[in-house]
């Protein structure tokens, strides 16, 4: 069952996915929407899964139950050629960059142009500019990767995951160790890359506050369901227990502060003997 | 640029690893001993080739001059058939050259020494060596020589 | 006591697993060559940094140990009077065997290592992952052309270990120790065979380069994505291709100079 790929329908459908790494079960029939030309962030707290949700997504892993389409096409039942059609039309920013080292900044946003099209040199000298021009790192085109601070690094990276102009982007955790500066640029770049390219932006992050201040769709993922979904203002104003915890940080509540044990008392007394008091 | 540097560099890498095995090759083995240039052949039956093996030396008068190039067993003579490969400069071997298989040392390799004969006529490609001598067997001789002193 | 069979039955289980997943590793190398031969740019500056870089320790490594065969041969053929014999012994050792394993296993300490913590490297920092959601098949990009570069390096790095061996014993044996320079090139060529003795160390070292560079670039592949699964790969890189080595060695010698 394939949607029709009109405008108006969802970019990528999840439906009743289901997932296990080992014994552990991250994903245990989670179904979402991800509408067109928007940014939606999926939250959920470590170890939810959310990056493994990105590699299903963009078919680096099977799902063991339910299925993934992406722009009306069934990922899993891509044959190679179509799957790699298909990641011609995403991008995908990586939670350190993932920049290859042994390639100068202009050579990294150079890569998928270089290996997807035919263009003559100067056409493409022009594009990396202009890829480069729109994160704000023209002029650092000559410098090794591994000298970037990890701000700039994940700029390049977004200029290398634009390169091919895609309809898509993933984000995995692009706001992850960043200090308040860097945070702003990369927050205003994805929201205006979004707006300008006219993509679909999918954020994966457990960054509240930057998350709820760019996203039109937020979804919130626990024990490998969706707990909550939609605009970031109607989350908040009807945020069960759980999700009021997660969204404004609390420390204790539905999710327990102590990993659960024993009682302090018993644990203290437990082994001198046992005293009267 | 970068890519011309590694071009140099590998090219010289290349160029070293190939030299190295030209060394090898011509200072270090016999390759030179492999060329075949014009060589004629001549085969000799043997009763007894004792350890010898193909690729032996073929001399005359302790100089080499050629190489076993094929040991097989006639079923026909129930002997040993040696074909020697005797390079085309020394073609003056005449038809009675006697061909002996000698060891160098005492424990050394086993090597085709050849005798020349007085016949005016000379070997050719394809002639037989009419006269042969086996290897000496240790065995055989230790036999001798036990018997001799039993004999006493 | 039946712990231990337990665990000795789940290693070899575990070894098996491995096993099978490098073979399917270098299966899906061996199908991307053609690339190599497309974009040879990329094998090139492979070759640079698993070969070139390696002509260094290479070469001082055969030049000592042509040295010291010249001496400990010199000092054992004394006593039966046959030290013309010398270049013959230390050509024949390097060539047969010196060569081709002593560069493998260095080869395998320098430039196998190398491979792996790059590999483990590149596949910790998600770089492999990046490639594949960009479209660009990192067997392709990344692996075949190591895996021909580390191929195509070793037997030349061997002869050259064995030339320059050759070269150290006629400075020790003729240099020093009073070898007769005539016999020590003639006894030489006499006994060294071009077929059996030269040829024979190619395809050993021509062996030991496939086998060494699939460990190490399959180690680097498999690694996990840690520091200490990089260190770990990496140690385990050097150790398994050494005994690979040894143990090719043994089987190879037997097959090429034991029936022959």
């Amino acid at each position: 069952m394939a949607d029709p790929a009109v405008e108006d329908s969802p970019h990528i459908v999840i439906e009743n996915l289901r997932f296990r790494r080992g014994r552990k079960v991250i994903f245990d029939d989670l179904s979402m929407r991800i509408p067109r030309g928007q940014v939606t962030t999926v939250m959920g707290p470590s170890g939810s899964g959310k990056t493994t949700l990105l590699r299903l997504v963009g078919g680096q892993l099977r799902p063991d139950k339910g299925r993934i389409w992406v722009d009306g096409q069934e990922v899993a039942k891509l044959s190679t050629r179509r799957l790699y059609a298909l990641r011609k039309r995403m991008g995908m920013l990586f939670q350190s960059g993932a920049l290859l080292t042994d390639l100068s900044v202009f050579e990294n946003v150079a890569f998928p142009l270089r290996e997807h099209t035919d263009l003559p040199e100067d056409v493409l000298h022009a594009l990396v500019l202009l890829k480069l021009e729109a994160v704000g790192l023209r002029a650092a085109r000559d410098l090794d990767p591994a000298s970037l601070s990890g701000g700039m690094a994940r700029r390049v990276a977004l200029a290398r995951a634009i390169a091919l102009d895609p309809g898509l982007i993933l984000y995995d955790e692009p706001f992850a160790g960043l200090d308040p500066i860097t945070m702003g640029q990369i927050v205003s770049l994805i929201r205006r890359t979004n707006q300008s390219l006219g993509l679909t932006s999918v954020l994966v992050s457990h960054d509240v506050t930057e998350a709820m201040a760019i996203s039109d769709q937020v979804v919130l993922i626990a024990d490998g369901r969706v707990v909550d979904a939609g605009p970031p203002d109607e989350l908040e104003a009807r945020a069960s227990d759980w999700s009021a915890q997660f969204l404004q940080g609390r420390p204790d509540g539905p999710v327990p502060f102590h990993y659960p044990g024993a009682s302090y008392r018993d644990d203290l007394l437990g082994q001198g003997e046992h005293r009267d008091d | 640029m970068q890519v011309r540097f590694f071009e140099l560099a590998v090219g010289a890498f290349v160029l070293l690893g190939i030299g190295a095995l030209f060394y090898l090759a011509v200072q270090v083995s016999n390759v030179t001993d492999y060329h075949d240039r014009d060589t004629y052949t001549v085969t000799g039956y043997f009763d007894n080739i004792g350890g010898l093996k193909t690729r032996a030396p073929v001399t005359v008068s302790g100089v080499r001059i050629g190489r076993v190039a094929d040991i097989r067993y006639d079923p026909e003579r129930f002997r040993a058939e040696v074909t020697l490969a005797i390079r085309s400069e020394h073609d003056y071997l005449p038809m009675d050259t006697q061909a002996a298989i000698h060891t160098a040392g005492l424990l050394g390799e086993q090597y085709v020494a050849l005798e020349p004969g007085g016949d005016t006529e000379t070997l050719q490609d394809s002639d037989e060596v009419m006269f042969t001598q086996s290897a000496l067997v240790l065995e055989n001789l230790i036999g001798r020589f036990m018997t001799n002193m039993g004999s006493d | 006591m039946t712990d231990a069979i337990a665990s000795v039955g789940r290693a070899t289980i575990n070894a098996l697993v491995v096993f099978g997943r490098a073979f399917v590793f270098l299966m899906r190398v061996l199908a991307s060559l053609d690339i190599v031969l497309r974009r040879f740019g990329l094998t090139l500056a492979e070759v640079y940094s698993v070969g070139v870089r390696s002509l260094l320790i290479i070469i001082v490594s055969g030049l000592f140990v042509g040295m010291v065969l010249a001496y400990q041969g010199y000092i054992t053929l004394v006593n039966f009077g046959a030290a013309e014999a010398l270049g013959g012994v230390v050509a024949l050792s390097l060539v047969r065997e010196l060569g081709p394993v002593v560069t493998a296993l260095l080869f395998a300490g320098r430039a196998g290592s190398a491979l792996t913590a790059e590999l483990g490297l590149m596949k910790t920092t998600e770089q492999l992952s990046a490639m594949e959601m960009m479209a660009v098949n990192p067997y392709r990009r990344t692996f075949a052309p190591r895996f021909v570069a580390g191929f195509l390096s070793m037997p030349l790095l061997a002869a050259i270990f064995s030339a320059v061996g050759v070269m150290g014993g006629y400075l020790v044996g003729v240099g020093l120790l009073g070898v007769d320079s005539g016999a020590y090139f003639s006894q030489m060529q006499s006994v060294t065979d071009w077929n059996e003795d030269v040829l024979s160390g190619v395809i050993k070292s021509v062996v030991f380069g496939f086998v060494v560079t699939w460990i190490a670039v399959f180690q680097g592949f498999n690694a996990q994505p840690t520091s200490e699964g990089i260190s770990r790969a990496t140690t385990q890189t050097v150790v398994v291709a050494s005994l690979a080595v040894l143990g090719l060695d043994f089987i190879l010698t037997g097959l090429m100079f034991g029936a022959g």
